[in-house]
């Protein structure tokens, strides 16, 4: 089950011709491969994508009806070598997940795709985790795409250009015989937007047709000669016939404008934040029109040579607003504007950060700077323009001519203000959610160190990466999904010092048992591996995997990760099933790191995902008291008088429901620490305090509703026996009361 | 904006400018449903609107923002195609911030989504403290003034409540009280009906809902235009006049006759932490150790210097003397008063039955602590019996305090009390203070500042165990510390410095590297 249902949002996936789609990007892309008449779409999820595949989890009666095949896929090679499928039978598929690290997964895949070509459409809907808000290696998909010759779309992030983008990429697929790639970026996956949809089509071919009437042609298949064959084919048909098509279904888009002897060209994603910018500057409406010309490449690869000559033809110079880098695109304009013995200027990373993000501001003081140098007299309108205070001072200054002067702000100049804040606001990286079983492991890793000294220790791609933040700051490198194992692979030899790697049950199933246990077992590696099972992938979102508990009616869950370790011959394992067991926990750890055992050490830690676990349990628990069952609901507690606000505990914690507050004590300096309303009662805290011989303020309340007759006599009885004695002894205080 | 097109004919510009929100919060709270609230209800009222977000991981308690443009629908018909709506917000083109945490306020400002023309900036003013604040080993909490004076310089209006409360109040979430306080700013046009039939339609807790935001709507129509100073000053025990029993009586009056007024404050809480922990003896005893410590002041010039020696005397004497010790977690787990804290704390209503569980784990340390000094010291030293003893305490036990056996455990524990003169904690605990009073003694003669430093060294000497050796170590080091740097003109600058790098980590490796570097000048 996933952290986010989409079951209501999917009705929409069946709306007709002519009706208007209101919603979230990724689901418009869905609707898109519907109105394409897919056949079949796999993927593997992680951000910005997650929800796409989340979407058609909870499409799949939808995806049924109209005889589409779904599958969550083991991995992005999977996903990738999924459109195999394509490459024999006229029958659109579409992959997806999150670039550019899904894409290095695939890319093997893609590249015997891409070599031997595709004959019904192959779409990969890659979401492009760039930017504010990433969690991966900032680099390119462009690289990809080049390298395999694969075309890649970047579309305007409106739902209309986005969902067109998908209609566009089967049919330039079919028509050039090649994978198409469509990028969506991380904030376009998730705007809220709108578009008329069309009726969806059923595929032309189903699947079972193609399996019934099997087809082949060596001719396809990456072995020499035809692999020597396939690269002259992508170059002299498949490249000229997308070329083609590309211009004349008019993919990329020319806004007009009346400078016309400047121009911009962009990335099609990169639209809005452009129009924007240039409106900051007063050179455009809220509705894209721009006193510049825009050539706006919706299809960043490959580039079309003749729309670039003509774009610049006549033009003085022309700014190519190109995010990210090495500047491929930049280098490709600059040999097509040579060989044309073109004299525009062009202007990119010149004028433009070389790396980052384009954020609509940095875009404004690009083109800004391009005005600036060729046509000064344009930022005059800048006065006019909705901008910040500061832009509008150094244009009117430069320009020195008859604009208005700057208004006076009579308070502290807006910079000023924010950097009166530096050093107060604290950063806030993301975190082990309220509960996460994770977090006892990486307490007891903590004391088994406290112990035993520190370790290398190597950490994998998933929530619990989250331990090479404070308060834990464990863990040295992370080298991919999965790669936890395989990333301590050399220090296989003998030392005082064992090394630790970490993996998640997502990456495990992902490639880690092959590539990190099944390695160690072969190579006869002496370290620790600690595989955290919390029963879903659930830093993508919470969506089942092979180990996963809950029973599922499209896919086989339930299949331990302790078999498949002991199936590929590791013979230490240690299962915990209580992580919360901080003790247990870090005594399994001491003794993997101190047996005279050879081989590999694998502790399997294993407790639910607390997000998924309340959002199953929460509605039952209230179900159960309104239903006047007795039920126990626990939470933890401090004692404020009992606490000396030495925060041990948060150091070896970091939820956020322990937190910290005054301590009302005029003797007490420091805040004592203090269990909010949002504990949700995992023990964690508790157990620390015992494991690490921290302080006896913790304590656990057990609240009873609907207590049974027999826990109101048992409560009863004890009310008077303690109700006395607590009497007898505040009298005593009272006596000598001050 | 420029609804007039220029020379050329080729372009003409459409009016109509997005009204544009930023929304800042932590993952889980709700930052992504208030979004979708202002573009349903914006879309309810014929507006074109859009919304962007990057959840990613920053969904896991991190901060993340949420951006909304509005436009309304006619200027779109009017233009005759669809607008290009920004996908981020940019520093000075937001009109409305919504900040669901103080801090999250003060990062909207840092980033320069607030300006002075333009923004509205509606922010709670509840704290969830960041890992760096809590895990800090003094006071890490960060400045909320800070972030309150900066809002009112950098927002046109600047409107901070404290939403959380309203929600929990209401028992919603806040995105309701958010919701709630947009409306009630006024700052887009929309009318209370409007924000109300949304959360109607979202049909999710709706009573509860719009019960916060109601209670947010009225407060942010009253709000003033700045918000105050929160008042981070901590509130001091009043002196009183009357005690319970004439001999409490006698000590109330030698304080109040014999005492500057600067720590007469300190010294009442330090009587009644004495005579809660002890006995009237005891609290004699503090008075006695007061006495002598505020003669030095008097004697070396405390007077001018607002009797710094015997304010921070007044503090540490009486938690030096209050040392934690079983015996009082054990009185403070027992209190009547306690038994109501957890009840209240758990939020039980009156028809349930609330149980505490305590996580002690005494270490055989502990235990001999609270034996005959002869009896446990004889413990301690010997081999043997630590050999047979030590296993008993390797766990913790879970003691339950509302049940019969457990209390009677612990109260007969608290009973104890009259028999801690005799422990071997209160001896190893008399002897600390004894040298500590002797050394500030020894001290002041020569330097009165870092006498007063040396007193506030004791703040080091806190909790339980292991933590509790740790921080006696930290607080002996300080104390060689400061026996070598008597006699330099800056010494009680150099031990304040020390006993804020003694705070930095736990085992106070920049305490010893920096004591190594202050002890090294100090010999040459």
């Amino acid at each position: 089950m996933a952290e986010r249902s989409f079951k209501k949002e999917v009705q929409q996936l069946r709306i007709g011709a002519g009706q208007e789609f209101r919603g979230e990007g990724i689901l418009a892309v869905t609707k898109g491969l519907l109105q394409s008449g897919v056949g079949y779409v796999a993927g593997y999820q992680g951000s910005p994508i997650s929800h796409l595949m989340d979407v058609l989890a909870d499409a799949q009666d939808i995806l049924e009806e109209l005889d589409v095949h779904f599958e969550a896929s083991a991995s992005e090679a999977t996903a990738a070598a999924t459109l195999a499928a394509s490459v024999m039978y006229p029958i659109r598929g579409a992959v997806t997940w999150k670039s550019t690290v899904g894409t290095n997964v695939a890319s093997d895949a893609l590249a015997n795709l891409a070599s031997g070509g595709v004959t019904g459409g192959a779409l990969i809907v890659v979401g492009e985790d760039y930017g504010e808000g990433s969690s991966i290696m900032q680099e390119r998909t462009h690289a990809f795409a080049m390298k395999s010759q694969i075309w890649l779309l970047d579309p305007r992030p409106n739902l209309e250009s986005m969902v067109k983008a998908v209609e566009d990429g089967f049919q330039l697929s079919e028509a050039s015989n090649t994978p198409v790639m469509l990028q969506l970026r991380i904030r376009s996956c998730h705007v809220h937007g709108r578009f008329i949809a069309r009726d969806n089509r059923r595929p032309a071919m189903t699947l079972s047709q193609a399996l019934a009437q099997p087809v082949r042609d060596t001719s396809r298949i990456v072995l020499p000669p035809a692999s020597f064959l396939h690269e002259h084919e992508k170059v002299e048909s498949r490249w000229p016939a997308a070329v083609d098509y590309i211009r004349s279904n008019g993919l990329n888009e020319v806004f007009d404008g009346d400078e016309q002897s400047l121009g911009l060209i962009l990335q099609g994603g990169l639209y809005n934040g452009v129009i924007r910018a240039l409106q900051l500057l007063g050179l455009a409406d809220t509705f894209g029109n721009s006193r510049i010309p825009l050539y706006v490449m919706n299809v960043t690869y490959p580039v079309v040579d003749e729309e670039i000559r003509d774009f610049c033809r006549n033009r003085k110079a022309v700014l190519l607003l190109e995010e990210g880098q090495p500047d491929y695109i930049a280098q490709n304009l600059h040999s097509i504007l040579r060989q044309a013995g073109s004299d525009t200027t062009l202007h990119g990373k010149d004028m433009l950060p070389m790396a980052g993000e384009y954020t609509t501001a940095v875009m404004r003081d690009g083109i800004q700077k391009f005005l600036a140098a060729h046509a000064p007299a344009l930022l005059q309108r800048v006065a006019e323009a909705p901008a910040p205070p500061n832009l509008r001072e150094t244009v009117v200054a430069r320009d020195k001519g008859d604009a208005p002067p700057p208004s006076v702000v009579p308070r502290k100049p807006p910079e000023m203000v924010a950097a009166s804040l530096a050093g107060v606001v604290p950063p806030r990286p993301p975190g082990f959610c309220t509960g996460c079983p994770e977090r006892p492991v990486f307490a007891a890793l903590t004391l088994a160190q406290e112990k035993l000294g520190e370790h290398h220790i190597a950490c994998d791609i998933g929530c619990h990466l989250f331990s090479i933040l404070p308060p834990f700051n464990l863990g040295a490198t992370t080298m991919g999904y999965g790669l936890g194992a395989s990333s301590a692979a050399a220090f296989n030899v003998p030392s005082s010092k064992r090394p630790i790697s970490i993996m998640g049950d997502g990456g495990f199933w992902h490639n880690g048992l092959a590539s990190g246990i099944g390695n160690a077992v072969f190579n006869k590696y002496d370290g620790v591996i600690i595989i955290v099972d919390n029963y879903y992938s659930a830093a993508t979102g919470g969506q089942d995997i092979l180990s996963s508990r809950a029973s599922n009616r499209h896919r086989s869950t339930n299949n331990p990760i302790e078999t498949a370790v002991r199936g590929v011959g590791v013979k230490w394992v240690r299962t915990l099933d209580r992580t919360y067991d901080v003790a247990k926990a870090r005594n399994t750890i001491e003794e993997a790191l101190t047996t005279a055992e050879k081989g590999p050490k694998v502790i399997i830690a294993q407790s639910e995902c607390m997000l998924n676990r309340q959002r199953r349990e929460k509605p039952l628990f209230r179900q159960a008291v309104k239903g006047g069952k007795r039920v126990v609901r626990q939470r933890f507690g401090v004692d404020p008088d009992v606490c000396s606000g030495d925060h041990a505990c948060i150091r070896l914690s970091g939820c956020p429901s322990l937190t910290i507050k005054d301590s009302g004590d005029p003797l007490k300096e420091d805040p004592i620490a203090y269990v909010d309303n949002t504990c949700v009662g995992c023990g964690n805290c508790g157990e620390v305090a015992d494991a690490a011989v921290l302080c006896p303020s913790f304590y656990r309340a057990d609240v009873i509703h609907n207590p049974s007759r027999w826990d109101q006599w048992k409560a009863g009885m004890r009310r008077r026996v303690i109700g006395y004695l607590q009497a007898r002894r505040q009298a005593q205080l009272n006596e000598y009361a001050l | 904006m420029n609804a007039a097109a220029g020379a050329t004919p080729g372009v003409r510009f459409h009016a109509g400018t997005p009204i544009k929100i930023a929304i800042l919060a932590m993952g889980g709270q709700g930052g992504g449903v208030l979004a979708d609230w202002v573009v349903d209800m914006a879309e309810h009222a014929g507006w074109w609107a859009q919304t962007t977000s990057v959840p990613g991981v920053a969904q896991r308690t991190g901060a993340t923002v949420y951006y909304v443009e509005l436009l309304p629908e006619g200027a779109v018909q009017a233009a005759g195609r669809p607008p290009a709506l920004a996908m981020m917000p940019t520093p000075g083109d937001v009109d409305v911030v919504l900040a669901a945490e103080l801090m999250e306020g003060g990062r909207a400002i840092q980033r320069g989504f607030v300006t002075p023309e333009r923004t509205t900036l509606i922010t709670s003013s509840h704290r969830s403290y960041a890992v760096a604040e809590k895990a800090a080993h003094g006071n890490g909490i960060a400045d909320s003034n800070a972030v309150l004076e900066a809002g009112s310089e950098a927002a046109r209006r600047f409107i901070c409540l404290d939403l959380q409360a309203m929600a929990e109040e209401a028992g919603s979430v806040i995105s309701a009280s958010l919701f709630g306080a947009l409306a009630g700013s006024e700052a887009i046009p929309f009318v209370r009906d409007d924000f109300e039939q949304t959360v109607r339609r979202a049909g999710l807790g709706v009573e509860a809902s719009l019960g916060a935001f109601a209670s947010a709507f009225e407060a942010a129509r009253a709000a003033p235009h700045a918000p105050p100073r929160l008042e981070s000053e901590r509130s001091t025990p009043e002196v009183p006049l009357q005690a319970s029993h004439p001999r409490v009586q006698a000590l109330l009056d030698d304080l109040r006759q014999n005492f500057p007024q600067q720590a007469q404050s300190m010294m009442v809480a330090g009587l009644r932490r004495t005579l809660a922990f002890q006995d009237l003896r005891y609290a004699q005893e503090y008075m006695e150790h007061m006495h002598a410590l505020r003669d030095l002041d008097a004697r070396f010039g405390g007077a001018p210097k607002h009797w710094a020696l015997t304010v921070a005397a007044a503090r540490y004497v009486a938690v030096a003397m209050a040392y934690d010790d079983v015996i009082r977690v054990a009185d403070l787990k027992t209190r009547g008063s306690r038994f109501e804290r957890v009840r209240e704390e758990t939020r039980a209503e009156s028809a349930q039955i609330v149980y505490a569980t305590e996580y002690m784990h005494p270490r055989l340390e502990e235990v001999c602590g609270a034996m005959p000094a002869r009896l446990g010291r004889a413990i301690e030293n010997s081999a043997f019996m630590q050999r047979m003893l030590s296993p008993l305490f390797r766990k913790g036990r879970y003691v339950k305090s509302g049940s019969l056996r457990g209390f009677l455990l612990l109260y007969c524990l608290a009973g104890m009390r009259r028999f801690r003169r005799g422990t071997l904690r209160h001896q190893v605990e008399q002897r600390s203070l004894r040298q500590w009073l002797e050394q500030i003694y020894d001290t002041v003669h020569h330097d009165y500042d870092l006498a007063v430093e040396l007193v506030n060294c004791r703040r080091l000497v806190k909790g339980y165990s292991d933590t509790h050796e740790r921080g006696a170590s930290k607080y002996q080091r300080l104390g060689l510390a400061a026996s070598h740097l008597l006699g330099q003109p800056d010494a009680a600058a150099q031990l304040k410095a020390l006993r804020e790098a003694a705070l930095a980590d736990s085992k106070g490796e920049k305490l010893d590297q920096m004591m190594a570097q202050a002890l090294s000048s100090a010999s040459t």
